[in-house]
């Protein structure tokens, strides 16, 4: 089958589905590939490269391909040109945008919406929502570093202490962690704050101090996104992002709720309280944004001189990087289509994946798709991805404490009713016997899981050490006795040395790599 | 020799032992450890001879003469037997090591039914519980010998009321024992027919204890027949008052079980239904279902000597199979000219892969594969799933997808190598019958495995002379 990447033509967007690389990968599968002139301009790709890596580069037929790979949702413009049975794969937003979806539907193409696919691992390398918020954390860190009038990093020089620059961000999602990321390598000092608190540890491995409130019932939720929050929790993430405003250099808000407008964190007055010169980047400004007073596209410095960046475009800037993974993507939704890399593409919605991609088929609009439950905190119940929990066994349910508790009780009964009959050199021996079991399970417990063989022929020779008893009997009155200890001795004998001295053979052969190789 | 001097020795000793086993629990410390153990055992019998054989109450020239005849004899065999012992013949050494444990402790107890002490009815307990100890270890060593060389079948022996035998071998031994502190000290006839009775009936239970277990099992058998070693001696210790064998004893004992319980719970299976026997049954049935697993694939040699070159990173996995082919050389071979290309290999070992706990770590290192890269099951799971390529060698069982994601399977829930994670998985097998747990193993048939038939050592040359 025939694959198209055509240029893109929504104004401003530097992206292309296809880089020269990802051509390659695209004829491994099986497919030819066509793609418009010019269409990786923007992104540092000329044709020739195209044209090296296999493809044919041709003018806007590239339209009438079996699949049309896009970054940016068709125009009405384009959805004009597509016909049915074509499979056409790109952003579409289908959450925000019905009206596209009825159009793609009534076109009877298969649309696949690549910023809806299921949050299981096993869809993570084909979500380019997590591959362009990585790039577009990185971008928004370098935004307010290009805007922030300091450095970042702390220095003393000849000229003077230089203090390091506060940052905030606000959601620890991908983006959120990749400006998490990029700000502790440029040396300031990072917070974070997110309303999953199990993200936490996800913060700290970036290098960031994460804030905590203290607010009782925030589960993770159910599709890996964060949800919307209790008024509590907001009346106290308010006071913190008060606090944090008038405190902090650079704030980066990445919080967005799916299918929902973005909610509002910083407030006018928040900003008003943040220093002359200090910089907000949101993230969210194309959602209708973060922080008050952002406006989506445009950069808005504000009466007491805080700079709010809300550019939207943020991975398309860096064009380059965002095209190789975007279409990296592609290429492994690709291979999920392809599965015999024959060239063919075989759609299975009764895959989860490409079910919940799958917006418009056969005429028909497919979203949105079945819930898929996942969750990303690694709690009990992460079971739809994997297998399903497998079932308890009916057999050996373990003891109950109180059925412990009582056997316990009856044992040392028992043992004290013994006790009280028993003479008392034998009670001095059971003290004996009774500690030195202790320490062979402690000692034991600490041997070192490929030296159980040795421990195992060591344990036979010292276990020789009857000997000592045989020993005693031999040679004294009674012939029967001497010939049994001597047989004793014999055997016993055997043990003591053939065990140490073959523990000693596999010991020596245990070496460790030679230093110098 | 003064009591108290025997004595002194004898907590030396039993300090020397415990350091023996400390030492054990490092690499770098093992050495030194086993070196205790012999110092500790040289101080014992030094002073038991002197105590034994020298002033008025010893047995003088006589009894000097039978000691050192006797253990010259055993020393020399001993020491022949240890010098000549295949690495993958070690089980079968351990097992019979054991064994004599267990004679030792029957001579031993019989021995002491003989003397005349100021306490009978606890002596007269002792030395039944001494006797039954040791000749349950012995008949069970002795089985599992045969067993572990081949020379009789490893199948597990199915008689009915199985469990019924066994609980009535510990009632009868319990009835007798009574019977015997009863009877009265002058019936000699009677006493020395009880203990004729009970030995028998002790070297029955343990013949019929270890014949019923199947070979698969017999990490578990031999580290409880080394367990039962220790309980002996602990036995005559306190048959004979002797504080370091009662130390010797349990530190052995608790080893042993230590070791059993760490098996036990790497197969998944409570320690009870082991050594009752259960799992051949279990296993009968799952063999013969006939679910569809699909097609396997088959390589060559030159195949995965391609996949190899081209590999970073190799994870090899060795089983029992490895053993029997004494493919550990030809394994170890590929290792080193893998590693001289660059491949990062490493091994991961099950803790229940081979006939003995760590026998796998130790044919590797009669290969002279450094220890460094040879991990457990726990330190390389995680790793699998970045791993280029896999090498099954030997094992089947321990590398079963069923155990982790089949519920039903009789292996569910016993942690297994993951190396279906891996991107590839080579398989060294030499036909497609099922492991010792008679499972059909799904791996097999997974897309990303490919079956190298034939035995394991000449498919590693093969592959070695490919690359």
């Amino acid at each position: 089958m025939r694959i198209g990447v055509p240029r893109e033509s929504r104004p401003g967007e530097t992206r292309v589905a296809a880089t020269p690389k990802t051509v390659e990968q695209l004829l491994g599968l099986g497919y030819t590939v066509f793609v418009e002139s010019g269409a990786g301009a923007a992104a540092s790709f000329d044709d020739e490269a195209y044209r090296r890596a296999g493809a044919d580069v041709i003018d806007d037929a590239v339209w009438n391909a079996d699949v049309v790979l896009k970054v940016t949702a068709p125009t009405e413009a384009e959805v004009e040109r597509l016909r049915s049975g074509q499979l056409v794969a790109s952003l579409m937003a289908p959450a925000l945008d019905p009206d596209l979806v009825q159009q793609l539907a009534a076109r009877g193409v298969t649309a696949m919406a690549m910023d809806a696919v299921p949050r299981i691992s096993r869809a993570q390398s084909l979500d380019v929502l997590s591959s362009m918020a990585n790039i577009g954390g990185y971008r928004a860190v370098i935004e307010a570093a290009h805007e922030f009038g300091s450095f970042f990093t702390g220095q003393v020089t000849a000229a003077g202490k230089v203090p390091p620059a506060k940052v905030l961000v606000v959601g620890a999602g991908v983006a959120g962690l990749a400006a998490i990321g990029t700000a502790s390598s440029l040396g300031a000092v990072v917070r974070a704050f997110d309303a999953r608190p199990e993200v936490a540890e996800q913060v700290e491995s970036m290098g960031a101090e994460f804030l905590r409130i203290d607010v009782a019932d925030e589960g993770p939720s159910a599709d890996g996104y964060a949800k919307e929050t209790s008024a509590d929790f907001d009346a106290k993430a308010a006071a913190l992002y008060a606090a944090q405003a008038a405190d902090v250099d650079i704030v980066v808000t990445t919080a967005l709720i799916p299918g929902r407008p973005a909610p509002r964190l910083l407030t006018e007055e928040m900003v008003a309280s943040m220093k002359p010169g200090s910089v907000v980047v949101d993230m969210a400004a194309a959602n209708g944004g973060n922080v008050a007073g952002t406006v989506a596209g445009e950069k808005v410095v504000t009466e007491n001189g805080v700079t709010l960046l809300g550019y939207t475009d943020l991975p398309g800037r860096l064009p380059t990087q965002a095209s190789q993974l975007f279409g990296t993507n592609l290429v492994n939704l690709l291979k999920l289509l392809t599965p015999d890399k024959d060239g063919e593409v075989h759609l299975d919605l009764d895959d989860v994946v490409q079910r919940g991609m799958t917006v418009a088929h056969e005429g028909q609009v497919l979203w949105p798709p079945p819930p898929v439950q996942v969750s990303a905190a690694a709690a009990p119940g992460t079971a739809v991805a994997t297998v399903p929990a497998a079932p308890e066994k009916p057999t050996r349910q373990p003891m109950s404490g109180s059925t412990r508790l009582g056997l316990a009780g009856v044992g040392a009964a028992l043992f004290l009713l013994v006790a009280a009959y028993s003479p008392q050199p034998f009670l001095g021996h059971f003290m004996v016997f009774m500690l030195s079991v202790v320490i062979g399970f402690y000692v034991i417990g600490n041997v070192h899981h490929a030296l159980h063989t040795p421990l195992m022929s060591v344990t036979n020779a010292i276990s020789g050490i009857i000997v000592v008893g045989a020993l005693l009997q031999v040679g004294h009155d009674s012939v029967a006795v001497s010939v049994l200890a001597f047989v004793g001795i014999l055997v016993a004998s055997i043990n003591v040395f053939g065990g140490f001295r073959v523990t000693a053979r596999m010991l020596e052969m245990f070496k460790r790599e030679e230093p110098a190789r | 020799m003064s009591t108290t001097l025997v004595q002194g020795a004898y907590i030396v000793a039993g300090l020397l032992f415990i350091l023996a086993l400390a030492g054990l629990s490092r690499h770098e410390s093992a050495r030194r450890g086993n070196r205790f153990g012999i110092v500790g055992m040289a101080v014992a019998l030094v002073a038991t001879i002197l105590a034994a054989t020298a002033g008025t109450g010893g047995s003088g020239w006589l009894g000097l003469l039978l000691i050192v005849v006797a253990m010259a004899v055993g020393a020399a065999v001993g020491l022949d037997r240890a010098r000549k012992v295949e690495m993958t013949g070690m089980p079968e050494l351990i097992a019979m090591l054991h064994s004599f444990v267990g004679l030792a402790a029957v001579l031993v107890g019989w021995n002491s039914s003989y003397e005349v002490v100021a306490y009978p009815t606890i002596h007269d307990v002792e030395v039944f519980v001494g006797v039954f100890i040791g000749a349950v270890t012995f008949t069970g060593s002795v089985v599992a010998f045969l067993k572990l060389s081949a020379r009789i079948s490893s199948r597990p022996l199915m008689l009915p009321g199985r469990n019924l035998i066994n609980l009535g071998a510990l009632g009868g031994f319990v009835v007798l024992t009574l019977a015997y502190v009863l009877v009265r000290e002058d019936s000699v006839f009677v006493r020395h027919l009880l203990l004729g009775l009970v030995t028998l009936l002790a070297l029955g239970l343990g013949w019929h204890l270890v014949a019923s277990i199947g070979g698969g099992d017999m990490p578990v058998v031999v580290s409880m027949l080394n367990s039962y070693s220790g309980w002996a001696a602990a036995a005559a210790g306190f048959l004979l008052s002797n504080d370091l064998l009662i130390i010797t004893g349990a530190l052995v004992g608790s080893s042993g079980a230590y070791l059993s319980y760490i098996m036990c719970r790497a197969m998944n299976r409570s320690f009870i239904s082991v050594i009752a026997g259960g799992f051949g049954v279990e296993a009968g049935t799952a063999a013969s279902d006939d679910t569809d697993y699909g097609e396997h694939r088959e390589v060559t040699a030159e195949g995965a000597a391609a996949l190899l070159t081209s590999a970073r990173s190799v994870v090899i996995t060795p089983g029992y199979g490895m053993a029997t082919a004494q493919a550990q050389h030809a394994v170890a071979e590929l290792t080193k000219r893998l590693r001289a290309d660059g491949v990062d290999v490493r091994f991961g070992i099950h803790p229940v892969a081979g006939r003995l706990p760590g026998h796998m770590n130790v044919l590797l290192a009669e290969a002279k594969v450094p220890y460094d890269i040879v991990l457990e099951m726990d330190e390389i799971n995680d790793d699998l799933a970045d791993t280029d390529v896999v090498l099954v060698i030997g094992a089947n069982d321990t590398v079963n997808p069923a155990a982790a994601e089949d519920p039903t399977s009789p292996i569910a829930g016993m942690p297994v190598l993951r190396v279906w994670e891996a991107r590839d998985v080579i398989v060294f097998k030499r036909s497609m019958a099922t492991g010792y747990a008679g499972v059909q193993n799904p791996l097999f048939f997974r897309d990303n495995t490919q079956m190298l038939f034939g035995d394991a050592k000449a498919r590693v040359e093969d592959i070695i002379q490919a690359l």
